[in-house]
């Protein structure tokens, strides 16, 4: 006999999602499978549309990540407009995205860290869930709470400098960018008064990574064998091998540090990348089809990107990278709660980015597009705070949209997902029958590594209580219960 | 004419190109005109896709706070609630919060509990579209007549 517990929503994770576990009569976990309802229908909506509306049509797809949706779409269509593949275009136009960019990076890592890991860091994964969050934090470390409140609010406010709006930002157009930084903006974010300045970003970003340091050598077990498991990992690096975030060459390492993917033009992923379709799930599991599908699926996000570059870019992010590469003896971490540390590196490397990029000159200048030979087809791939987010768009002669195809991150660690979840299911629900909240933290704490954005945009609907259903055998229903 | 005027915020959010996910952002607009149209200098008024832990701070530099939000809550058309401080579990979704959870964070980080109101405004449609469905711009209309009207009431008294 085997059962089926299904936890329904995954909370903390946007949009809908439900995790269904496998047990057989024995209690022992069979399978484990994450259920996303992610929307498809973004690809045909686009279709007939001009194509330089997709910068700002994309942003409809969430309410979450929209400058990432916004430069990967602006990225496919420099392409098209004949303005080069991420590197031709003008100074001021490549650093005002890189600067957007930066930003997201900044405050969606912030966010990840002080509102859904620190909590679980602070109290415990079976916490108390009415205090485990950053109202809890606030009452246990005060400072801590304000500084995750206002790194979230500097990198908001530099998303509105370079995308124009808080909504549906404009700032990126293809061949470049609408607008530049002026000397006021420029000044208030590197001068500005304590804290709203790029030098106290830096210094609270090297604070946060502290923190975990200090949680993660005090609980060295639980953070290295937490849903262990080896993969494959994915991600731009720059040329010669640095951590990039906005532009760069495709890589893939295997578990061992192997060079599986070796720096290729992304506007050639479709020959390196296949989608495969589950008939159990609405999100598609890629691979690298060299590899096929049972070993060339892979992780992407921050374990990934640390994993692929050789080295990063800033002095600050580097130290701490050469310290975390220590910890792996240089071969690359798969370690599942290690993404945390990857993040509050990464976290480190855009605060000092921003200050570098607020010290150029030519955010300042005014020659912001360019443009040459149209082409009908182009692709644009950004390390979006989740991971590597692919966007794709052919046009017709009538400067239509004819085709778009969209690989989201939160798609390309489909599959790792589903192990991490696997791995935690077995480590703290073999034998049991009766989920306590704990074991559903344990599961999420999994989920919520990888920072999935599920079927997003639309807060309104997402509030549904949660559900969990025993099925028996014969996939009958044993138990169901809903909370609120 | 009031001897001291409250600074008054006032909050919408939601996703514009889902329909009626854009309620929020709509009512912001129309707020716009009347405020200029009106002349009024005390009241504030922004607009994202979500509220998040961020907003705590900003919410604390003022005395009243009315946060919008399209809602699928039974409604005839909208309603106007007190919101009260609440340490509550973390919402569904991920990067969003309640009102009631910022102003929670407001009162424990920054100690100030402004007085906070959530007109909420109920939607039908939430397809990839910037139009709001007819329904909901009716609901929109009746929301901005009412509250322009306890608006006034709020300065003048």
């Amino acid at each position: 006999m085997s059962k089926k517990i299904t936890i329904e929503p995954v909370t903390r994770v946007e949009g809908h999602g439900k995790v269904t576990i496998h047990m057989d009569a024995q209690g022992n976990i069979q399978q484990s499978r994450l259920h996303i309802v992610e929307f498809r229908g973004f690809e045909r909506f686009v279709q007939g549309r001009p194509y330089w509306e997709a910068p700002v049509l994309v942003q409809r797809l969430c309410g979450i990540c929209p400058v990432s949706h916004h430069l990967a779409a602006a990225k496919a269509l420099d392409v098209i407009v004949g303005a080069g593949t991420g590197d031709g275009l003008t100074p001021t136009g490549e650093k005002m995205r890189r600067l957007m960019h930066y930003g997201q990076f900044f405050q969606s890592h912030a966010l990840h860290f002080f509102h859904l890991s620190a909590p679980d860091f602070l109290f415990g994964v079976d916490g108390d869930p009415a205090t485990r969050n950053i109202i809890g934090i606030a009452l246990t470390n005060p400072d801590l709470a304000v500084q995750g409140v206002m790194m979230r609010k500097f990198g908001q406010e530099i998303i509105r400098a370079t995308a124009g709006k808080k909504i549906h930002g404009t700032g990126a157009i293809p061949g470049g960018i609408n607008k530049n930084l002026s000397i006021e903006e420029r000044d208030e974010f590197l001068k500005g008064a304590d804290p709203l300045n790029a030098d106290k970003m830096v210094s609270w970003a090297e604070e946060a990574l502290d923190f975990f340091k200090k949680y993660y050598f005090a609980n060295k077990d639980f953070v290295d064998n937490f849903s262990y498991f080896p993969s494959n990992h994915l991600s731009l690096v720059r040329k010669d091998g640095a951590l990039d975030i906005y532009h760069g060459v495709l890589r893939a390492v295997d578990a061992e540090g192997n060079k599986i993917l070796h720096d290729v033009d992304y506007q050639e992923y479709d020959k390196y990348i296949e989608e495969e379709v589950r008939s159990w799930s609405y999100m598609k599991f890629p691979y690298l089809k060299e590899y096929g599908k049972e070993k060339g699926w892979y992780r992407v996000g921050p374990l990934a990107r640390l994993n692929t570059a050789d080295f990063i870019p800033t002095p600050l992010a580097q130290k701490e990278f050469e310290s975390y590469k220590a910890l792996t003896n240089g071969k690359p971490n798969n370690h599942c709660l290690h993404m945390h540390y990857a993040r509050l590196i990464e976290t480190l490397h855009a605060a000092e980015m921003i200050r570098e990029l607020l010290n150029d000159p030519d955010l300042l200048g005014d020659d912001l597009v360019i443009k040459g030979v149209k082409q009908k087809e182009g692709v644009g791939l950004i390390e979006a705070p989740r991971g590597t987010l692919f966007h794709h768009y052919r046009i017709n002669d009538n400067d239509q949209i004819e085709m778009a195809n969209l690989i989201v991150s939160t798609t390309n660690n489909n599959e790792p997902m589903n192990k991490a979840v696997n791995n935690v299911a077995k480590s703290v629900m073999t034998g049991k029958e009766v989920i306590t909240e704990g074991m559903m933290n344990a599961v999420e704490v999994a989920i919520r590594a990888y920072d999935p954005c599920l079927s997003c945009a639309t807060h309104a609907l997402g509030k549904m209580p949660l559900e969990l259903t025993l099925v028996g055998p014969k996939d009958q229903i044993l138990d169901r219960k809903r909370s609120q | 004419m009031m001897n001291q005027k409250p600074s008054i915020l006032i909050f919408g959010y939601g996703n514009p190109g889902r329909q009626d996910d854009g309620l929020g952002a709509a009512f912001i607009e129309k707020m716009e005109q009347w405020v200029t149209e009106n002349e009024i200098s005390n009241i504030a008024l922004d607009t994202n896709y979500q509220l998040n832990i961020e907003d705590a701070e900003q919410i604390a530099a003022y005395d009243l706070v009315y946060f919008v939000d399209a809602t699928i809550e039974p409604l005839e058309q909208f309603s106007l609630t007190k919101v009260e401080p609440s340490d509550a579990k973390v919402e569904f979704t991920m990067h969003a919060v309640s009102p009631a959870f910022v102003l929670d964070l407001c009162r424990k980080i920054f100690n100030k509990t402004p007085e906070s109101w959530l007109l909420h405004l109920k939607g039908y449609e939430w397809e990839f579209e910037e139009k709001l469905s007819a329904a909901a711009k009716a609901n929109l209309d009746a929301a901005l007549a009412f509250f322009q009207h306890h608006l006034s009431e709020k300065l003048i008294n």
